[in-house]
């Protein structure tokens, strides 16, 4: 039995002294093997008395199973320290960037259009476009405003000739939906309009929003609610709002809005009530329905909203400038 | 309209300070732009008898003065200005006096001789730009007051931009009626005698076009003394307006202007040939006016002429020839109503935009001539002497605008503001704007004063209403309408949709003006004919884009001059097309358009660095068009366009219409277009890519896939996408993927041939393919691509 014991002893030092799979696969054989130290040892059995044999055979038996543990033990050592190895060596830096292409952004003046119709087209407004290029009908008779009246000088029109022209205002839109459609009408009508006029506080094209409902019972306390509530959304605060009377040839009565900025009073937008003669020119009885105008000024609301000091970055499209908006 | 504040409150004075009294007349719909004082800040200026002055013994230009401030002693004060002179009463900065731009006045020797103070001009008091020599007070003037208070000049100037509809305020008159009705204060008018008639000269005035003129006021006014000085209150009063001081006439027809909002005229007698005809100027007339510009007159211009020739343009501007000198004796003043339609438009067809064409194309009141005369008279021979004729007056009554007789309905006024307003709130309102209002049951019948021209219809007095009531008096309530649900349609894709991939896929929108440089635009599109602006901001921005590429292209020059090298833009907005068959002659087609330079990535730690290429853009238009569905059926075909690289150019087809192009941007035109490097551009006709096939799903097969992989050998010239179309056109259902993995030339494949590696997914939708049957499919293909392309099977 002492030499058992040695055996075990001199396998198991052997297997604790091996780092590599293959290695250990050999100590293994040797011991394990065919031909293997263990089997010998089975084989010498058959030289030993009867008696003796059962008792011989479980010792070695036990020495097998002894050795066959401590390989086992090695093996998953071995493996779990190759693994780690592995792992070890595939370590990264997780900080570096990854591998994208980042998204750009929409244009403020787009993103402030795109919150107004959404605001509005919650309520049901739907969203119409009309044509640049106007005839001064839409741009100007069907609205009021005669050859002639002084409002056509106030517009700095850019004309084509006496009867085409860039169109001054988005207003054109509500002639012609409200040529094909009857009431009741919400619409919205987002676009460019173009003044003849350049300076810091001017650009020669710019955007409205133009939002028109009509019905049988509408008011100017409704069209000032609806602005109101508008004007609180849009600035998600509570600003200081003031409805002046003006004039539009289109409205009656008319207002200017103004907001309270930081260096005073700021006009926004345009509305009022539509006039009679406008109903009148689209076959629609003012007697029976009355309607609500308002013209937005997007590029106005969008340098209050983001703090843009100078019109003209917007169509300057400078990309330190664009990528601002997220 | 710029007015004095102080002058205002002659008229009618609410006891309301200046920023008060100016938001009041904002809120009324007569917005104020600006409130500036009359004078800067200054102080111990007093006024001052010029008692000695003599010449200053050391110094040729000045001056040594004694001047009585009404102290016990005279001051010492040396002074500069060719107009001192004894016994002139001046404005006298004494020492300690602080004057505009905290200039402080300290005891000082002038070349020797004491100074104990300054003699002050309208500039050194901040009240003018420039001055010629110092301030020359009235005669009167108390010696030793201050001269703020002599002045007056604790006053504002407040400036009113009147909307056009509101000519009735263009004069103090009619702005003292707003304030009284919104202080609810009654107006008191200036009193005046009229002059006495004391000569019987006069003109007959014929009115030759009484629609046009109904009514003509003249008089003849005989030894004016047009040397005489323009009173100082007056010259102040103008100032304050705005208005230069001329010549005594001059300031005196301004002065009427201003207060009663009427304008005047004044010819010289001597130079009028018989009496007076208001009429249309003759074919081929002529008239040199006040500026010295001759011209030529169209027959709608109203003209006052005399027996020979036109003096005047009616209401607009004077002629030079009969215009008011300094050798002028005898003057014939005019105050006429003209009808608005005669004038509007007449003065901006001749350039001019006078204070007189103003007022009258926007209606000046045709009742208030004779009261305007007798002003102006008045003031004329209290200020220049001379003698006074009888007034003539032609009229032609049937012409005259009347008054507007208007129903107002309590039931509309209630209806269009939204809010009930008292009887007698509504009646007050309308009383002190001047209106007659009759109650009839619950509604008024109202007469309107003949100063609004602006009061046609019903609609018109709810306006004044709720303006006087105030806007923000009136509530703001929700909109109450029926929830009717707008049509949509699911198959059309939202341009916000398509805004969104291109974001996602890194590009920034732009906005570019839709007009753009017609030289820039030729260079790119040779074959446009765009329309072209007659009257641009500049040249550069003269012609209506028909492509957006123009815009994107300068942008981009835009950004690589300020170090920005990769950029990638797009943008979407109309393209204006000339077309006869369209509205108006224009096609204005919404487009959606995007340009791409520099580096296919942002510089990277690991990614390679490469510049963009044709199909880093092609593969963002690629997923913009698969938003339809359809993207199988979109082509890219080889193609020339003038703007792009002849062989890095396709047009997009789908189902064989063209969408749009893409390409390289042709490199001569690059430095030309101030591009830096490679640029590559795309433009898809949006109405012509949103349409979207609807999901019609299908049930999954159960059955295995089969993968199998074909090189062919075809002709370099042959284009890839034909080859993969074809293919899925004739594989059959069965064939339920097509993918071109690898394209091959060099070693191996004949020069003028490439291999194209092709991928083909096999499956059927109800059993397990047979090897057999997938590789006859495959021979299918083989056989059908051999015949179409005389491509073979790689080795």
């Amino acid at each position: 039995m002492q030499h058992l014991d040695e055996l075990i002893a001199t396998a198991t030092k052997a297997i604790e002294t091996v780092n590599d799979a293959a290695e250990l696969d050999q100590i293994r054989v040797e011991y394990l093997g065919k031909k293997g130290i263990m089997t010998e040892q089975m084989k010498l059995l058959g030289s030993l008395p009867n008696e003796q044999k059962p008792a011989a055979g479980q010792a070695i038996n036990k020495a097998k199973q002894a050795i066959q543990q401590a390989l086992s033990q090695r093996k998953s050592s071995i493996e779990l320290a190759a693994l780690n190895a592995k792992l070890a060596a595939e370590k990264i830096d997780v900080s570096l960037p990854g591998r994208t292409q980042l998204p750009g952004n929409i244009h403020p003046v787009t993103r402030t259009i795109d919150r107004i119709c959404e605001f509005f087209g919650e309520l049901g407004f739907e969203v119409k476009t009309g044509p640049e290029v106007e005839d001064d009908y839409h741009n100007f008779d069907a609205l009021n405003i005669p050859a002639h009246h002084p409002a056509r000088a106030d517009h700095d029109t850019f004309y084509f000739n006496p009867k085409l022209v860039l169109r001054t205002q988005t207003s054109g839109v509500q002639i012609r939906t409200m040529e094909v459609e009857k009431p009741p009408i919400r619409i919205i009508s987002p676009g460019r309009v173009y003044r003849n006029d350049y300076d810091q506080t001017h650009t020669p094209m710019f955007h409205q929003v133009e939002g028109l409902l009509v019905a049988e019972n509408t008011s100017f306390a409704e069209l000032k609610g609806i602005l109101h509530d508008f004007l609180r959304n849009f600035f998600e605060e509570d600003l200081q709002v003031r409805f002046r009377p003006s004039y539009f040839p289109f409205t009656e009565p008319s207002a200017e809005v103004d907001v309270l900025g930081k260096n005073g009073w700021l006009e926004i937008l345009g509305c009022g009530m539509v006039h009679p003669n406008v109903l009148k020119s689209v076959g629609i009885d003012p007697e029976v329905y009355s309607g609500f105008a308002f013209g937005i000024g997007v590029e106005r609301l969008t340098m209050l909203r983001y703090g843009v000091n100078d019109l003209r970055s917007f169509f300057e499209n400078d990309l330190r400038f664009l990528k601002q908006f997220k | 309209m710029k007015f004095s504040e102080s002058w205002l409150r002659e008229w009618v004075n609410p006891a309301i300070d200046t920023a008060t009294l100016a938001e009041q007349i904002t809120m009324a719909g007569l917005e104020v732009d600006e409130v500036v004082p009359v004078a800067k800040e200054f102080s111990n200026v007093v006024v001052g008898h010029v008692v000695e002055c003599g010449k200053h013994p050391e110094a040729d230009k000045l001056q040594v003065t004694k001047i009585d401030v009404g102290e016990e002693a005279l001051l010492d004060i040396v002074c500069g200005a060719a107009n001192c002179r004894q016994g002139l009463k001046v404005a006298v900065a004494k020492v300690g006096a602080v004057l505009p731009g905290d200039f402080k006045i300290k005891k000082a020797k002038l070349r020797g001789q004491p100074s104990h103070g300054m003699l002050c001009s309208l500039s050194e008091l901040g009240m003018a730009e420039s001055a010629e020599g110092i301030l020359e007070l009235p005669a009167d003037a108390p010696v030793g007051q201050c001269v703020r208070d002599y002045l007056s000049l604790e006053d504002v100037t407040i400036d009113v931009d009147l909307t056009p509809n509101r000519a009735d305020c263009l004069g103090i008159k009619g702005l003292a009626r707003e304030v009284g009705v919104l202080n609810h204060l009654d107006v008191v008018e200036p009193q005046w005698q009229d002059v006495a008639v004391s000569i019987d000269d006069s003109k007959a005035i014929e009115l030759s076009a009484p629609q046009a003129c109904p009514r003509y006021l003249g008089r003849v006014i005989k030894g004016i003394n047009l040397d005489a000085e323009t009173p100082l209150w007056m010259v102040e009063k103008l100032r304050r307006c705005g208005v230069r001081s001329i010549d005594p006439v001059v300031d005196i027809t301004n002065y009427v202007l201003l207060e009663l909002g009427h304008p005047m005229h004044a010819f010289d007698l001597a130079k009028i040939d018989g009496d007076i005809d208001v009429r249309l100027a003759n074919v081929d007339e002529k008239l040199t006016l006040l500026d010295g510009n001759e011209v030529a007159l169209t027959e709608d211009t109203l003209v006052i002429a005399d027996q020979s020739k036109a003096l005047a343009m009616a209401g607009i501007f004077g002629g030079l020839y009969s215009g008011v000198t300094s050798e002028t004796q005898d003057i014939f003043l005019e105050s006429a109503f003209f009808a608005p339609l005669a004038i509007t438009g007449r003065a901006r067809q001749y350039g001019l935009h006078t204070d007189a064409s103003h007022r009258y194309e926007r209606g000046v009141d045709p009742e208030l001539q004779a009261r305007a005369m007798s002003r102006a008279s008045a003031l004329i021979v209290e200020i220049c002497g001379g003698e006074a004729g009888p007034v003539v007056e032609a009229v032609s009554a049937e012409d005259l605008p009347k008054p507007a007789e208007i129903v107002l309905r309590r039931a509309k006024l209630d209806k269009i503001i939204g809010i009930h307003i008292d009887d007698e709130q509504v009646e007050e309102i309308l009383a002190r704007l001047g209106f007659t209002a009759r109650k009839q049951d619950a509604d008024w019948s109202v007469t309107t004063p003949t100063y609004r021209f602006d009061m046609a219809i019903e609609e018109d007095l709810i306006e004044e209403v709720a303006r006087v009531f105030g806007y923000n008096n009136i509530p703001n309530t929700a909109p109450v309408g029926a929830l009717a649900m707008a049509d949509h349609q699911e198959a059309r894709l939202p341009l916000a949709r398509l805004r969104d991939t291109l974001v996602d896929l890194g590009y920034q929108e732009a906005i570019t003006y839709s007009f753009v440089d017609p030289s820039r635009q030729s260079l790119l599109f040779p074959d446009a004919d765009a329309l072209i602006l007659p009257n641009p901001i500049s040249t550069e921005m003269s012609a209506m884009r028909v492509s957006l590429w123009t815009g994107l292209i300068d942008a981009v020059a835009y950004n690589q001059s300020r170090q920005q090298s990769r950029v990638r833009l797009f943008e979407s907005g109309l393209r204006f097309i000339k077309d006869e068959t369209a509205e108006n002659g224009v096609r204005q087609e919404p487009m959606i358009a995007g340009i791409m330079t520099g580096k296919a990535h942002d510089e990277h730690w690991d990614l390679p660095s490469r510049a963009a290429d044709f199909f880093d853009l092609k593969g963002d238009v690629e997923a913009l068009l698969s938003h339809t569905f359809d993207l199988n059926n979109f082509s890219f075909e080889q193609t020339e366009h003038c703007a792009l690289h002849p062989g890095q150019a396709a047009v997009i087809k789908h189902h064989g219409e063209v969408v749009g192009y893409i390409g390289a941007i042709h490199p001569q035109f690059e430095k030309k277009c101030g591009l830096n490097g490679r640029t590559l551009v795309f433009e898809l006709e949006l109405d012509k890519v949103v349409n979207r096939q609807l999901p019609a799903a299908n049930a999954i097969s159960k059955f295995p896939a089969n993968s199998r992989d074909i090189a062919l050998v075809v002709d370099e010239s042959v284009e890839s996408g034909k080859i993969i179309k074809f293919i899925q056109k004739i594989g059959g259902n069965q064939l339920v993927g097509v993918n071109l993995f690898d394209v091959y030339q060099g070693k191996g494949i004949d020069e003028g041939f490439k291999s194209l590696a092709i991928n083909l997914v096999l499956q059927d939708t109800t059993r397990t393919l047979e090897e057999k049957e997938i590789a006859d499919a495959v021979d299918n293909i083989v056989a059908g691509v051999k015949s179409e392309f005389n491509a073979s099977l790689r080795d």
